[in-house]
């Protein structure tokens, strides 16, 4: 409370700005006429109306849908970086774990390829922009974890998040290989992206609570156990047809979150989709996410867990002198950007009857 | 008639060691009640005008950052938003306005040494009155000046937030009238002759 009196030393010209933006993200009646557009060209037009303005101009038509999703990504990377470079401490910082997340999504999107033999030059294509990082590119050439600590992570934001990961490996069992020598692999990839994930998570938090003050702490807070939460149960769901231990689940599962620690300990013990469910039963938030499907709508668990997002970033946005506000920003263009590619693949692909499946923010 | 001298001379050094021990006892209240009148009433005034203005100031950059942001986005609030910056800059008036009044009190110098229970009256009173503006300006001009930055980014959202808020902010600045009020009433007494 006592930040209304001296946030906006530094931080009320900023806040001002990302609410500015915010104005911008689109809302029913805009998704509406995008809905009734024929061609995807048509969107571009209607797009011109919204804040997306002439972003379209330059391409060539006839306009694919990747197109649209990268130069809306484009756009919100601009946003994001016009605020970043004008924060002072401590909402630099805060900014700075923002693309964290992004920068650990682009280091597995460049393992995972290079493990199936793609072009590295095509993968850096793909990149998310939030998380480029220097030595990005050099992260297809180790095949270990200990090289690719050393040579590429170390001197990265997410290097400490790594030190996780080994000592994950470090307590072998009897008879099993020794951790570190073995090759990057489909399982331990999926094992490092949701550690690193985990440290991440577990960090962010730390910092949000302790050096944010207390505003930002009771928003940030419910956004990252939304978002621990979510990666518990994404762990336990894909983790059903894998040779991945319980105890190795447990210790992937964040200690952060609604679920933790009577929640996870009995996600651990499920085998099927009924343990799941009867697992998440206590939690009000979460009992409807995996429930059984009427007639018609399909609403898969991504999607339920999109709408419990899309709900708290909203509501960042009704207190005033937090930092809050920047995260819930990129995280509703995210849905935005999500929603616009989602409405231009349907009528590309004439699915007309699905069309109406994206959700909606303002 | 020994035993006499030498009880009488007893009694002097014991009141000799009080009179002695009450020179050498210096508590709060003799520091407290040596400070010059005069010197109460000139720190009064001045943190009459002081803590005033400092409201005012803080009002002032906490509405203005985020009139200054929020107008890029929605330019047609710059004119209306700068109310706001009024009503903070009012409170820096009241302050200025308790000043000059306080300090009318203290035009003429006396020239007698000792001093009277009236100027420690007046003394006080001056420096109680300007601590009492001098505390509420500042509480309100900084309740002004959180409102003010509400009431910017609520009227770059929708436009038909303005007056709402505006009727808030017309109460948060009512808090500096009744403080000066007071101040005035306080002072009136005070009388240094």
């Amino acid at each position: 409370m006592a930040s209304m009196i001296y946030y906006n030393v530094d931080g009320g010209f900023l806040e001002a700005i990302a609410r500015g933006f915010r104005s911008g993200i689109l809302t029913a009646a805009d998704y509406a006429n995008l809905q009734q557009c024929d061609t995807v060209d048509d969107m571009k037009l209607q797009l011109q109306g919204t804040d997306y303005g002439n972003f379209l101009q330059s391409e060539p038509s006839p306009i694919s849908t990747n197109t649209i999703a990268m130069k809306c990504t484009e756009k919100l990377v601009e946003e994001f970086n016009h605020m970043k470079v004008q924060a002072v401490e401590p909402l630099a910082t805060f900014m700075e774990y923002v693309t964290y997340g992004y920068m650990i999504d682009n280091l597995m999107l460049i393992i995972t390829g290079a493990l199936h033999d793609r072009d590295t030059n095509e993968l850096m294509a793909k990149c998310h922009p939030l998380g480029l990082f220097d030595g990005l590119s050099a992260a297809s050439i180790p095949n270990t974890a200990k090289d690719l600590y050393e040579m590429v992570l170390v001197e990265t934001p997410i290097g400490p998040y790594f030190v996780n990961v080994l000592n994950l490996w470090r307590s072998p069992q009897v008879g099993e290989r020794q951790p570190g020598v073995e090759d990057l692999d489909e399982l331990n990839i999926e094992i490092i992206r949701n550690s690193l994930y985990k440290a991440y998570l577990q960090d962010f938090y730390q910092f949000c609570m302790s050096e944010c003050g207390d505003e930002t702490a009771e928003i940030m807070g419910g956004i990252l156990s939304l978002e621990a939460d979510r990666r518990a149960i994404n762990i336990t769901i894909n983790a059903f047809d894998t040779e991945l231990s319980r105890d190795d689940k447990v210790k992937l599962y964040p200690t952060i979150g609604h679920l933790h620690p009577e929640g996870t300990a009995r996600l651990a013990l499920a085998t099927d989709l009924d343990g799941v469910r009867a697992a998440l039963d206590p939690y009000a938030d979460y009992r409807n996410v995996l429930a059984e499907q009427g007639l018609g709508e399909e609403k898969s668990v991504e999607n339920a867990f999109y709408e419990l997002e899309v709900a708290l970033n909203k509501d960042a946005f009704e207190q005033q002198f937090h930092f809050g506000l920047f995260w819930a920003y990129v995280k509703l263009r995210e849905q935005e950007i999500r929603n616009i590619v989602w409405i231009a693949e349907c009528i590309q692909q004439d699915q007309r009857h699905q069309i109406a499946q994206y959700i909606n923010i303002f | 008639e020994a035993e006499h001298s030498g009880a009488s001379g007893a009694m002097a050094a014991i009141v000799a060691s009080e009179v002695v021990a009450e020179e050498l006892f210096f508590g709060w209240g003799e520091l407290l009640n040596g400070i010059s009148p005069y010197a109460w009433a000139f720190i009064g005034t001045g943190l009459a005008i002081g803590l005033s203005v400092l409201g005012a100031a803080w009002g002032i950059f906490i509405t203005g950052s985020s009139l200054v942001g929020a107008a890029i986005k929605a330019p047609r609030i710059r004119s209306k938003n700068l109310i706001s910056v009024i009503f903070c800059e009012a409170v820096a008036i009241y302050g200025v306005i308790v000043a000059i009044i306080l300090q009318t009190h203290l035009e003429q110098v006396i020239k007698t040494t000792e001093v009277t229970p009236m100027m420690k009256y007046a003394g006080y009173a001056i420096f109680w009155s300007g601590m009492t503006a001098g505390l509420g300006n500042l509480s309100c001009g900084v309740c002004v000046g959180v409102c003010g930055s509400g009431c910017a980014l609520a009227d770059a959202q929708d436009g038909n937030l303005f007056v709402k808020i505006l009727v808030i902010e017309i109460f948060a600045s009512a808090l500096g009238i009744f403080a000066i009020i007071v101040a005035i009433i306080m002072s009136t007494k005070a009388n240094f002759e």
